[in-house]
């Protein structure tokens, strides 16, 4: 199989390079205007969020409603790196690790009590720790002026470009996948099915449910990292109670337990509100809402289980699985 | 030490508006065991008919407050036959996020200029508010009106669900919905029926709310719906009295902030309390754990 694998992941490569070339084109013909090019990098920077988030809830089962507080903290704690120490590429890379530390560390501190907490409470739990952490960055100005409190946080030198938010796409997918196909996702998804059966196959369900939350939190972190440094203006409404509920609905819609659906969606998702934007003209702009709402409740009802079910596609399917299949096939 | 007092009324006074809409939160739950996130936005409707009610149409507001209580409940029972009856046996969060998309569009439609539109209004209140100084704390008749509704409604509902043919049907449908459809239950009309009182209940918290804190604005929903939940959970989600305790703590831990430490802190305080009352009794104050069954 050695060769086979060898050959996929050429494949894999080229793929992506393929798909960052005719980006690239579109956008030095002009296709693609800086301001779809802004679309595009906020759409990245969802998928990495929202694959932290299909990792806690999705993979995991561990009902989050608060997963913007971490991206939040992610985008402010980059920010005051770069912020303090100026925007090479040294400092911004040393501002990424900070910011998904950082969103790690938080979400370890806070998952060891809350995660001992289940379904609808968790859920609530951490809905109010990102209630918490707004009020936090609203009131920030008082202990770190620099942060800027109510009036938004500005001066982040802006060095995340395309590329690197890219890169750190590609780099979250893979760091998913590989999580998810490792056996400590299994065991995740094991806890997800049924947690007192996992228990009694000798998984140690706390250290995974904290595993998955720190994970998909520093994921988090990362997007928020990135975020600061692409968007000149941080506010506590970007990380407030509705976009955690945003990074819900991509997930939810995705289908949960599919990392190739939560991708699909966060792109499709934010070219979605910006599309109608554009579709409706500045007319009909206060229908973008209802519109938006009608969307989300007829794909709901039409697709209970979510765009993708629980199925995975390309790079993302399980290789065992297929393997088998192949075997099963050529033996019959 | 009066205004201390002071500060006890109006927390309570809070934590009753909280109450009316976290019964309707608690309520929905038991029976379906639904996050009913568009409860916030009928509270928002049920408001702005209030509103129109007492101002725009002339309607005497005891009248305009039941008229709201009706229109509401028609709007619940519309919203569960749309966007959550489909789902009923589907998983739980994707009634959820129905739900939400319920929410956001409660609130954009009404938001557009044809409905309520986009900006702040001010309340006149259909009455004048008078202070009566009952042994140094001073009350408003607004308060009086809130204590004296919500104790009633309260009690109504206890009686509804506790002595009443229908409140029976409730407590049946949320033990189990096949057992109580063997049992004669009609249990898409008992949930339509539990979806209309809340939504009525929440629309009386409304038009309270626009009297009490007289601005009113198409998103107002979302932080009173948010605390109502928690105030549900804090208590004991499915329970009455649960939302009825939780809500007065809620609503105390606000005001109390607000007066005693920080206004900018009270979200904040509220939502530790919460999380800190989870971690000793993760199902509420009230609420009892399940034994884990294998």
């Amino acid at each position: 199989m050695g060769v086979k694998d060898g050959k996929r992941i050429l494949i894999y490569i080229v793929g992506v390079i393929l798909v960052y070339a005719v980006i690239k084109m579109l956008a030095v013909t002009g296709v693609f205007n800086p301001y779809w090019q802004r679309i595009l990098d906020q759409a990245m920077i969802m998928t990495i969020g929202a694959l932290g988030l299909s990792i806690i809830f999705g993979i995991s089962g561990q009902f989050s409603i608060g997963h913007a507080a971490f991206f939040g903290i992610g985008a402010y704690s980059a920010g005051l790196v770069t912020k303090s120490l100026g925007g090479d590429i040294f400092t911004f890379l040393l501002a990424l690790a900070v910011g998904t530390f950082m969103a790690g560390l938080v979400a370890f501190l806070i998952g060891l009590p809350v995660l001992r907490l289940t379904s609808d409470y968790l859920g609530i739990a951490t809905l109010g720790f990102g209630i918490i952490m707004k009020v936090g960055f609203d009131n920030a100005n008082k202990v770190i002026p620099e942060m800027g409190g109510a009036t938004g946080m500005t001066g982040i030198p802006q060095v995340a470009n395309f590329e690197w938010i890219f890169l750190f796409c590609i780099i979250s997918i893979i760091l998913a996948r590989n999580f998810v196909q490792s056996g400590h996702g299994r065991a995740c998804m094991a806890l997800r099915e049924d947690e007192v059966a996992a228990n009694v196959v000798g998984i140690n369900i706390f250290r995974y449910k904290v595993l998955a939350f720190v994970f998909g939190c520093s994921l988090a972190g990362l997007a928020g990292a990135l975020y600061a440094h692409r968007y000149p203006f941080l506010h506590p409404t970007n990380f407030d109670f509705l976009p955690s509920i945003d990074f819900l609905i991509i997930v939810v819609l995705g289908g949960m337990g599919s990392l190739t659906g939560t991708i699909v969606t966060a792109i499709a998702w934010v070219f979605l509100l910006e599309g109608l934007r554009a579709i409706l003209g500045t007319t009909f702009l206060e229908w973008r809402g209802v519109i938006y709402a009608l969307i989300l409740i007829s794909v709901i009802l039409i697709r209970r289980q979510g765009l993708f079910g629980n199925k995975e596609y390309g790079f993302l399917a399980p290789v065992v699985r297929r393997k088998e299949a192949r075997n099963v096939t050529t033996e019959s | 030490m009066d205004y201390f007092m002071e500060q006890v009324i109006n927390g309570l006074q809070l934590g009753l508006v909280y109450a009316l809409i976290a019964l309707g939160y608690t309520m929905v739950y038991g029976i379906v065991k639904l996050i009913n996130f568009a409860h916030g936005d009928v509270f928002m409707v049920g408001a702005f008919i209030g509103y129109f009610g007492f101002s725009s149409w002339g309607l005497p507001w005891p009248l305009a407050i039941l008229v709201s209580a009706l229109c509401c409940a028609c709007l619940g029972m519309l919203i569960e036959r749309i966007a959550y009856r489909p789902l009923r046996y589907a998983t739980r969060i994707v009634a959820l996020i129905s739900a939400i998309g319920v929410s956001f569009f409660l609130e954009y439609f009404c938001s557009l200029k044809f409905m309520f539109g986009p900006n702040y209004r001010v309340v006149q209140r259909p009455f004048d508010e008078v202070y009566w100084s009952i042994g140094g704390v001073t009350i408003s008749n607004i308060q009086v009106l809130i204590f004296c509704t919500a104790v009633c409604m309260l009690v109504g509902l206890q009686y509804l669900v506790m002595r009443t043919k229908m409140g029976a049907a409730m407590r049946t449908v949320s033990f189990d919905h096949d057992t109580a459809r063997l049992m004669g239950v009609n249990v898409d009309r008992t949930i339509s029926f539990t979806f209309g009182i809340g939504a009525a209940l929440a629309a009386v918290g409304g038009v309270l709310y626009a009297i009490a804190y007289p601005q009113i604005w198409t998103f107002m929903g979302i932080m009173p719906g948010l605390k109502a939940f928690t105030a549900a959970v804090l208590g004991g989600i499915g329970l009455i009295p649960g939302a009825m305790l939780g809500a007065l703590i809620m609503g105390q831990a606000e005001v109390m902030t607000a007066a005693f430490i920080s206004s900018q802190l009270r979200d904040a305080i509220a939502f530790s309390i919460l999380i800190l009352v989870l971690l000793v009794r993760p199902c509420g104050i009230l609420g009892k754990t399940q034994p884990e069954k294998v």
